[in-house]
């Protein structure tokens, strides 16, 4: 019997997008069940009776939730084409960034700065000022690599999937410029390479 | 090339050292090749930027003592205002704890956690080998920062209704953590491990939420309680968590300094 991989999801999650990347990099064959978030199918509230959140990552019956820990187990699990690099400070440092990025950018549930997130739907110059300097932090930690952490795409250009398209979406929507070529070159470069590779194309939704 | 006798070996220019010399001593003459082997000790320097209540400290410091890695602990007054050294150290986030292994920093406590887990890998294990196991670890670890903190630091900072929700929120996150461990001796199974490393330092705090909170943690969940004297029996743990009345001692003192309730 074969490897039975499934995943519950949700196309339009940044969170659920990054463990199909991190599937299709590896080529693991898995399974997509797309979830109705307003009506909870009997299998998610099963799997992650805790959170009751997708994505959940079902293998040979074992469920695994939250999008970082179904990353490094995928990693841990299907060791071809690594996901996070060898060295245990490559690998603090690629958490790191990863956790800041969940943090300052994607957590509107969570009471704590997510910056990024507010300042596209603020005026508030403060609010504007401290996701610059965030976002400043993000373009000097690329610095001149084409993705973070090297050449290939890892964890942290995974995760970060969210500037690539979300963070444009947003912006259309909402009227603000956060991630301008002027300001952050280096990021808008790491956009367009990132969005380029045809994995994460066929992973991501498109930007309706 | 030449052998190891403690962590770094020059050879002085010239010769190679006949790598069958593991006995080779600083200064010492090999008398069948001419070479001089000196050995510079230059050991691993760790330090730990830290502040004695955090629980993220303490996570810190319990790894450390598990793996028996020497360090330098550097208390930071984050009620008086932060070092220069925390600020270079971890700019983006400005928190301890933060871990200086030979000048680098790692910081964020789970993530140090991990990281003196895998730079020390030959020494006591920390997380579970298993892929499965070592994902219900994390899983668990990042609920305890996202429910258990979050709710607990309400519990003594909030009053009347929100209080209240947050005091339900709280206890629901421990009989959750209840059920992981199980019958288990520790959260890591027969092993004290990453998850009980986790979780523990939160003992230290349990007494601040059952006076703030007006309740009682062990008639909820006494397997947890149980499971708390466990490890506290375990000398890392003795060691590194502070008495349960220092802390309140501690937030009384604070909440008096800010004039809050």
């Amino acid at each position: 019997m074969g490897e039975e991989v499934k995943l519950l999801g949700l196309k339009r999650s940044p969170y659920s997008c990054r463990v199909e990347i991190a599937l299709k990099v590896k080529g693991i064959e898995y399974e997509f069940i797309e979830e109705d978030l307003s009506n909870k199918s009997p299998m998610l509230l099963e799997y992650n009776s805790v959170h009751k959140k997708v994505p959940v990552l079902v293998h040979n019956g074992r469920a695994i939730a939250e999008s970082l820990v179904i990353l490094e187990y995928i990693d841990e699990t299907w060791k071809d084409t690594p996901i996070l690099p060898r060295d245990p400070y490559d690998r603090a440092m690629a958490r790191f960034w990863v956790k800041f990025i969940d943090e300052k950018a994607l957590h509107p549930s969570i009471d704590c700065t997510h910056s990024v997130y507010k300042a596209c739907t603020t005026q508030d110059e403060e609010v504007i000022e401290e996701a610059y300097g965030d976002v400043e932090f993000l373009e000097t930690e690329l610095n001149d690599k084409r993705f973070f952490s090297g050449e290939s795409i890892g964890l942290v250009n995974i995760v970060v999937n969210f500037v690539g398209l979300w963070l444009g979406v947003i912006q259309e929507v909402r009227g603000v410029e956060l991630l301008n070529k002027e300001k952050f070159p280096k990021l808008c470069g790491w956009v367009d390479e990132f969005l380029g590779s045809s994995i994460v194309r066929e992973s991501l939704p498109s930007r309706e | 090339m030449g052998v190891k006798f403690g962590p770094v070996l020059y050879i002085v220019p010239g010769d190679i050292c006949s790598s069958t010399c593991f006995l080779t001593f600083p200064g010492f003459l090999c008398p069948s090749i001419s070479c001089v082997s000196v050995t510079v000790t230059m050991a691993e320097e760790v330090v730990l930027l830290d502040f004695w209540p955090s629980m993220f400290g303490m996570r810190a410091r319990l790894a450390l003592a598990e793996k028996g890695i020497q360090y330098e602990y550097k208390e930071e007054d984050l009620v008086g205002g932060k070092s220069q050294l925390l600020l270079k150290m971890n700019p983006v986030q400005k928190k301890i704890p933060v871990l200086i292994h030979n000048g680098i920093p790692v910081s964020e406590s789970l993530i140090v956690v991990q990281y003196i887990d895998e730079a020390w890998s030959e020494r006591y294990q920390l997380l579970p080998s298993d892929p499965y196991q070592r994902a219900r670890a994390r899983f668990w670890a990042d609920f305890i920062d996202k429910k258990v903190w979050t709710s607990g630091h309400q519990v003594r900072s909030s009053k009347g209704a929100e209080q209240e929700a947050a005091k339900v929120e709280f206890m629901d996150s421990l009989k959750l953590l209840e059920g992981e461990l199980g019958d288990k001796p520790y959260f890591g199974g027969q092993n004290f491990g990453f998850l009980d490393i986790a979780f523990i330092p939160f003992y230290g705090w349990f007494h601040t939420y059952e006076t703030f909170g007006n309740f009682s943690i062990e008639a909820s969940c006494p397997k947890l309680i149980a499971w708390a004297k466990r490890c506290m029996e375990r000398e890392s743990v003795l060691k590194t968590l502070p008495q349960q009345h220092k802390i309140y001692d501690f937030v009384l003192h604070v909440n008096k300094m800010f004039g809050l309730h």
